[in-house]
């Protein structure tokens, strides 16, 4: 075939290698970014314990994010400068989200106790305005950058309901790595949060496909439509299903804890499979596609020999940090 | 003001308020490790004291350094667009790697430094902190690999504006990365080293005088006494190294406009750009010759060579100044500081208060440094290959780099004073034995105490 020739499968990888950091940052980053914006209805000894549950990992699940668009960055140089220069504004919004947020996270634990509100509160609004800007720029993305007010207010859509999204990943890690009132506040949260994930896929997936005549071909043309149709059958199904296990948590000997967890995880998976097949190949919708955007094959050829042999480590010692604080989120000591 | 500049002061500050942070923790995280091995091997309470306080004031510069660093990977496409799509082959397999290799590996086992001591071994605990301390240290080499690279661009060839490489050793080792990498870790060194004295300091003033303090203030007095004397060596070496590959950043430095024999080494002047020369001159005669050339009527080449192509004087001229400044200073007070603890045991109470005052000294030097090297690169991005001008986005108006230039410049004012009002802080409440029953107590030792259970 012709894309194996030339390096021509390279950006092919590299597409990839960037969509699996994407998707690693919005779940993992996600579950914090989720359980930052939760504190706002949690008690002060509460508030402790979720900051507990996310100390250990916070820092390493934002590097997800370096990776992808530090992919992007190296990969696409072109793309990178478009949509970055396009999405300037909310970017800038998200990063100074981040930067609060993060250095909250710090501060608290060290400033003074009358001080430790207001960090709080930066660490909770930080953490909130991350999460709309990032799905601001998704909605962007989606609509192709145009900026009218319908966009804007698609935009603030969308990132209304990827906080949503967050809240869910971040309620279903909690369920997971506490017990207690928490434990059924969390539940509770999770299920609100549920609704609002399913109300924003359902829209991204509506509009998407109307949107762009291109995503509407791919979508439903035959026998395509039969073929995808597992997609957002398996989608309404895992709801459902989620739907039915938080009512009857939590169980005996907290069984069934990670389900809520992992069923986020599954339904991140299933919606970022349908934005990627929607957009594929173009990584600028409808403009550039990632063949136009990528970098010279032998700059590309030295990256990807470095991450092959430095991801799975890079996986290992995840999973290992993960093992060192499994369990139940005990107490945080800070040392 | 127009686009360009707006971009570059943005960039620019947010490079500045990054810089700061990891500067400490590149050498903070050794002799984080340094202390760890201490304890490790005498059992000795205060060693595993000095660590618990440091390693704090470690997570605190991280976590400042993480959220910048992101907004940086971003501001590259924000800012400099055309950086990366001509010279995108070099710098992205270097950046690439900086994630990899180091970015990953610091913040993962960071955790475990942080959180993980009673769920760990002490030897797996140990390991962590060797990580975490060669993570950030492998960071710092592919970024100045990449900086070193755009002062003096080697082993790659144009095609139709686009920079291919051709030999990835030569990228790697261009000619002026080893003389600024180990300036940097340097810096970085004596930053650290000048900051543990300095809070040691102020605890010591206040009265503290437990073993902890005296180790902690020792270990960075000395530490920085010995490294001082090799930054001001390694820091002529590397000027000597920019005079053969950026003259005209070095006739900035000097403040030279007419290329001259016996050039004097300016104490002070004020560059003029519209007369093209320095007014109120001071100077030692025909010194900047025989340093720069290692003669005394040696030739330097003065800025009208490069008319046009030359930096803005008066910015490289003065920022150099306070770096050198602040240097001479750094070797007068480690050096008397040293010499009295030897003799005395601890320094005198002045001293300690000089030493309290430049806790952060190392910032003023390490930015200034950068201010020198950066700006003296100017109207280049990549000298000789890419000029600023040509990278910056067309697409952002003034207006909107403007605005998030004041949100950010805001956030980095407040993050900054915070962040010095919390070191000093810290130092406090670590001074004060708590009262365990008394609610101040309760609330200023806070969560971490109470969290662990003990009270």
């Amino acid at each position: 075939m012709e894309i194996f020739s030339n390096g021509q499968w390279l950006p092919l990888v590299f597409m990839a290698l960037m969509g699996i950091s994407i998707l690693a940052y919005v779940i993992l980053d996600g579950y914090d970014l989720g359980v930052g914006m939760l504190m706002s209805r949690a008690s002060d000894a509460e508030k402790e314990k979720m900051i507990a549950s996310i100390g250990p990992f916070w820092d390493a699940n934002e590097t997800w994010l370096v990776l992808g668009v530090g992919i992007l960055l190296v990969a696409f140089p072109m793309a990178h400068g478009v949509i970055l220069t396009a999405l300037y504004l909310p970017t800038a919004v998200m990063l100074g989200g981040l930067i609060l947020r993060g250095v909250s996270f710090d501060f608290r634990a060290k400033a003074k106790a009358n001080h430790k509100h207001l960090w709080d509160k930066c660490f909770i609004g930080g953490s909130l305005i991350s999460a709309l800007a990032q799905g601001y720029m998704l909605g962007l993305y989606i609509v192709g950058f145009e900026e009218t007010f319908a966009t804007f207010a698609f935009g603030l859509l969308a990132g209304a309901c990827l906080a949503a999204g967050y809240c869910f990943v971040g309620a279903g890690w909690l369920i997971m790595k506490t017990e207690g009132e928490l434990q059924k506040k969390a539940i509770k949260w999770a299920r609100i949060a549920l609704w609002g994930t399913a109300f924003g896929m359902a829209i991204v997936s509506i509009s998407t496909p109307l949107l762009s005549p291109r995503i509407f071909d791919k979508w439903f043309s035959l026998p395509n439509f039969f073929l995808l149709l597992p997609i957002p059958m398996m989608t309404g199904l895992l709801i459902v299903v989620l739907e039915v296990v938080l009512r009857k948590l939590p169980r005996p000997n907290d069984r069934y804890c990670w389900v809520p967890f992992a069923g986020s995880v599954g339904l991140f998976l299933l919606g970022f499979h349908g934005l990627a097949y929607s957009f594929y190949p173009y990584i600028v919708p409808d403009k550039i596609t990632i063949w136009q955007a990528a970098s010279a094959p032998e700059s590309l050829m030295i990256i990807l020999v470095g991450a092959l042999i430095v991801l799975p480590c890079i996986i290992g010692y995840t999973i290992f940090a993960y093992r060192v604080f499994w369990g139940k989120v005990k107490e945080l000591s800070y040392y | 003001m127009d686009a360009l500049m707006l971009a570059r002061i943005q960039f620019g500050a947010n490079i500045t308020f990054h810089i700061l942070f990891p500067t400490i923790t590149i050498a903070l995280g050794w002799i984080l490790l340094f202390f760890k091995l201490r304890y490790n091997r005498s059992r000795d309470m205060k060693w595993m004291d000095v660590y618990k306080f440091w390693v704090k004031i470690f997570a605190l510069c991280f976590a400042l350094g993480v959220v910048s660093g992101i907004t940086m990977s971003f501001q590259f496409g924000t800012n400099w667009p055309g950086f990366m799509m001509a010279v995108g082959n070099i710098a992205g397999p270097l950046l690439a790697y900086e994630v990899l290799t180091a970015f990953f590996l610091e913040a993962t086992f960071l955790g475990i430094m942080l959180f993980g001591f009673n769920k760990v071994s002490n030897r797996v605990h140990t390991t962590a902190t060797v990580l975490v301390a060669f993570g950030t240290t492998m960071s710092a080499f592919w970024i100045i690999v990449l900086n070193s690279w755009m002062h003096t661009p080697m082993g790659f060839e144009m095609r139709d504006g686009v920079a291919h490489a051709t030999s990835w050793f030569d990228i790697v080792f261009n000619p002026s990365m080893p003389y600024r990498l180990t300036h940097m870790l340097l810096a970085s060194g004596l930053t650290a080293t000048f900051l543990i004295a300095g809070i040691s300091a102020y605890r010591f003033l206040r009265g503290d005088k437990c073993a902890s303090v005296i180790a902690a203030m020792k270990t960075g007095v000395y530490a920085a006494a010995v490294l001082i004397p090799i930054q001001i060596f390694v820091g002529d070496v590397h000027g000597l190294n920019t005079l053969e590959h950026q003259p005209a950043k070095v006739a900035a430095m000097e403040g030279v406009w007419e290329t001259e024999r016996g050039v004097p080494m300016l104490l002070f002047a004020v560059p003029n750009k519209e007369t093209r020369s320095n007014d109120y001159e001071t100077g030692i005669p025909k010194l900047a010759s025989l340093i720069l050339t290692h003669e005394w009527d040696g030739e330097i080449k003065g800025l009208n060579e490069f008319e046009g192509k030359h930096p803005p004087v008066a910015p490289v001229f003065f920022a150099f100044r306070i770096m050198v400044g602040v240097g001479m200073l750094m070797l007068a007070v480690s050096w008397l500081s040293a010499w009295q603890i030897k003799r005395k045991g601890e320094p005198k109470r002045w001293l300690a208060c000089v030493l309290a005052g430049m806790a952060f000294s190392g910032w003023v030097a390490t930015t200034a440094g950068w201010y020198t090297t950066e700006i003296g690169r100017q109207p280049y991005l990549v000298y000789g290959v890419l000029t600023t001008a040509q990278a910056a986005a067309t697409n952002v108006t003034a207006g909107m780099i403007g605005a998030t230039l004041a949100m950010y410049l805001t956030l980095y004012a407040v993050l900054i004073a915070a962040f010095i009002s919390v070191v000093f802080y810290l130092a406090r409440k670590a001074s004060v034995k708590p009262d365990p029953l008394s609610e101040q107590a309760f609330s200023s030792i806070g969560v971490e105490k109470m969290v662990e259970g003990k009270l």
